[in-house]
């Protein structure tokens, strides 16, 4: 039977709270409603009240009182209900979630799964559709977890709460209602391994949440064209599987990053040094990158000009100096 | 199902209300010369055990000449930074006698004297000052949280720890230290709310000790006190003349027991004075009068109890004596110890950062490796 997305993280929950009674989930509005987008629905009522509750409106005060449960036998997962209502709680993430385990030369572990519904392409009005995970990439100490399948959102979501570590789970919401045939459990590749969803031998596309779906969508027009594109789901950013990546673009000499969040200084600005670090003499063409403009995040009637989409990838690959000319564009035009 | 349909009366609401609020003035039980003030306690707190009071003016001295040390080895280039709390010393052995060994502390970065008079070895409780580590201490082996610089951001973590504690049906408590700054974070609001709301065993000690290094009370609150900021969230609050030990620990050890037993939270602002500067890096002369901190010195917690012990009795001259040459041995010890560099390992920067290194972590530890080696 076809579940949906938001249902596999709803199993995981449950399954992961009857495997282990240290499992407790707090947040805002995560009991009688179920959260916002119904991820925890019906979990207060059939696991108990003390195992799924409402806490204050107050994300610094939900990240800091479970950074506190984990350091004393709990192994919390928290949802903060929107991407950009996670900023609050940034200080106890960076300062103190991130870092216990270090300040106390391995003495503290924080078991604490922090899920964040992220990402646009729903209609939000401002503060609900912000990409922040390059915030969370850039402090060490914090694993960083998007799934873009409904296996892996069961699978990723069930290994973040094992793990001995802090995992920011990224859920993208665009794909909340996505639909997959699965049996859970299901287990997947475990973190640090990259996922190759389409093979192709020509590019190399790298994407993670909903900007795999843009990618999948690319490579079905980009082969009916003649070309073949290899799309990897990156699916953990950290770790990062920098084995995958490299492998891939090894085999096919030209590569094209895929995200939601703003380009400069984002995640895929990582990858891209990454893979020319370790790929520069397979390369043939510059590593492209397809990504939301350096804007805040538009309004819902605007946001379809600014999110990743089919044409604007497949544009890229036609950038990749398929007969081996430098594409002017790229070479020096510096903006007045 | 819970209805919000009925509102409770306006008196009902006045009276419960009126029980979460300080006294009018700080509690005491000494006056500055340390005699026994007649209305000691207001009459609402018992005089502590003697034995209690006499171990409080031990690990007094001790910790007063630990703060000394200290601050005399930052000046030596020992120690990289040193915020002393000495004038302090009777909240700093307050808070730790108020509890057991199994109750945990929460310290800020100005509690090192709190840390050693806890037992904590003082070169494990320099390790932040002294730069070799963040902290030196196990914080699950001697119940005491790593020493928290952010202000106020350790608050939160103390009412989750504490709930954990309640939630498996154990009776600890979380003592955690503040200042008059930290107050005016949202932290502080969010870590008294969330204790409330779950009511966790957690007692809140605001050292009040005038500055938040150089802006004075007056400018970071404009709350009648700082305890009163307990009614709003439905925290029971006192007061208490922090320089006064008897005083500082019979508030203290009831609103331990009482969270003990279940009531929930408590807030604490004990009135005091940092007598040093913020570290030994400021310069308090810029903000305040010397006046000021000589009119504080007389209210200096350390005799205060010294004079009301000899007088009762509990305590000899030749127990003061014994007092400070532990003391002196104690210093000169640690001086020793803090003589040489600390060796340091550099592959624990890699170590901590998650249980297990990532590849990525692994390679840059190697990268370091080669380098130290003359590799790269």
């Amino acid at each position: 039977m076809a579940i949906t997305m938001a249902q596999a993280l709803n199993t995981a929950l449950r399954d992961a709270m009857a495997d282990d009674e240290s499992v407790v989930v707090f947040g805002e509005d995560v009991g009688p409603l179920g959260g916002v987008f119904r991820v925890t629905d019906g979990i207060a009522r059939d696991l108990g009240d003390d195992r799924c509750f409402d806490t204050p409106l107050a994300e610094s005060g939900i990240v800091g009182f479970a950074l506190g449960m984990a350091m004393n036998g709990f192994r919390p997962v928290v949802e903060i209900q929107f991407d950009a209502f996670a900023y609050p709680a940034w200080e106890q993430l960076v300062s103190h979630v991130s870092r216990m385990r270090n300040r106390s030369r391995g003495a503290v572990g924080v078991p604490l799964v922090v899920r964040i519904p992220y990402g646009g392409g729903i209609g939000g009005v401002e503060h609900h559709s912000d990409s922040s995970e390059a915030y969370y990439v850039h402090t060490p100490g914090l694993k960083v977890v998007i799934p873009a399948t409904v296996p892996d959102a069961y699978s990723l979501l069930r290994e973040a709460i094992a793990d001995p570590d802090p995992v920011i789970v990224m859920e993208p919401k665009k794909l909340y209602w996505s639909k997959a045939d699965v049996a859970l459990p299901v287990r997947t590749a475990g973190f640090g391994n990259a996922e190759v969803r389409r093979p192709g031998d020509d590019v190399t596309v790298l994407a993670y949440g909903a900007a795999v779906p843009v990618a999948l969508e690319a490579a079905e027009v980009a082969s009916d064209r003649g070309r073949e594109l290899e799309v990897l789901d990156v699916r953990t950013l950290v770790p990062f599987d920098d084995q995958t990546v490299a492998e891939s673009v090894g085999k096919t000499g030209r590569c094209v990053v895929v995200h939601e969040a703003a380009g400069f200084a984002g995640v895929g600005a990582e990858m891209v040094a990454r893979v020319q670090e370790r790929c520069f003499h397979s390369l043939h063409a510059p590593v492209l990158r397809v990504t939301g403009f350096d804007i805040p995040y538009p309004p819902p009637i605007l946001e379809r000009f600014h999110l990743p989409n089919a044409d604007r990838v497949l544009a890229a690959i036609d950038r990749l100096q398929w007969d081996d000319q430098p594409d002017p564009r790229w070479l020096t035009e510096v903006p007045a | 199902m819970t209805t919000s349909a009925e509102l409770p009366a306006a008196e009902v609401v006045g009276s419960a209300a009126a029980r979460l609020l300080p006294a009018d003035t700080p509690i005491r039980f000494l006056d500055h010369d340390g005699r026994l003030v007649p209305d000691a306690g207001h009459g609402r707190y018992a005089m502590p055990r003697t034995e209690l009071l006499t171990e409080a003016y031990r690990r007094m001295v001790l910790g007063r000449r630990f703060d000394a040390q200290a601050t005399a080895l930052t000046k030596q280039g020992r120690l990289a930074v040193y915020p002393s709390s000495r004038g302090q010393e009777a909240c700093q052995i307050g808070g730790v006698l108020a509890l057991r060994d199994t109750d945990w502390m929460f310290p800020t970065y100005r509690e090192s004297m709190a840390l050693v008079a806890r037992g904590i070895d003082p070169v494990q409780a320099l390790t932040l000052l002294r730069g070799d580590w963040h902290c030196g201490y196990d914080p699950h082996l001697t119940h005491t949280a790593p020493q928290c610089t952010p202000l106020g951001t350790h608050l939160p973590h103390a009412a989750g720890l504490a709930y954990a504690a309640r939630r498996r049906g154990e009776d600890t408590v979380a003592l955690a230290f503040v200042g008059d700054g930290g107050t005016s974070e949202g932290d502080f609001h969010e870590g008294l709310n969330f204790a409330a709301v779950f009511r966790a065993p957690v007692v809140f000690l605001v050292q009040n000790n005038r500055y938040a290094i150089s802006v004075p009370l007056v400018k970071q609150t404009a709350a009648p006190s700082l305890a009163h900021k307990g009614i709003g969230y439905g925290v029971p609050s006192e007061q208490v003349d922090g320089n006064d030990t008897v005083a500082v620990l019979a508030v203290l050890c009831a609103a331990v027991e009482r969270a003990r037993n279940g009531h929930g939270p408590f807030l604490v602002e004990a009135h005091t004075y940092r007598i040093e500067p913020h570290t030994n890096a400021d310069d308090a002369s810029r903000y305040r009068d010397a006046a000021e901190v000589a009119a504080w010195q007389r209210r200096d917690p350390v005799a205060r109890l010294e004079s009301f012990l000899l007088a009762t009795g509990a305590l000899t001259d030749e127990d003061v004596g014994a007092a400070r040459e532990h003391a002196e041995a104690y210093a000169s010890q640690l001086r020793d110890r803090l003589l040489h560099d600390p060796e340091v390992d550099t592959g624990q920067l890699f170590e901590h950062v998650f249980a297990e290194p990532t590849p990525q972590l692994r390679e840059q530890r190697r990268w370091l490796e080669e380098e130290l080696r003359g590799e790269s």
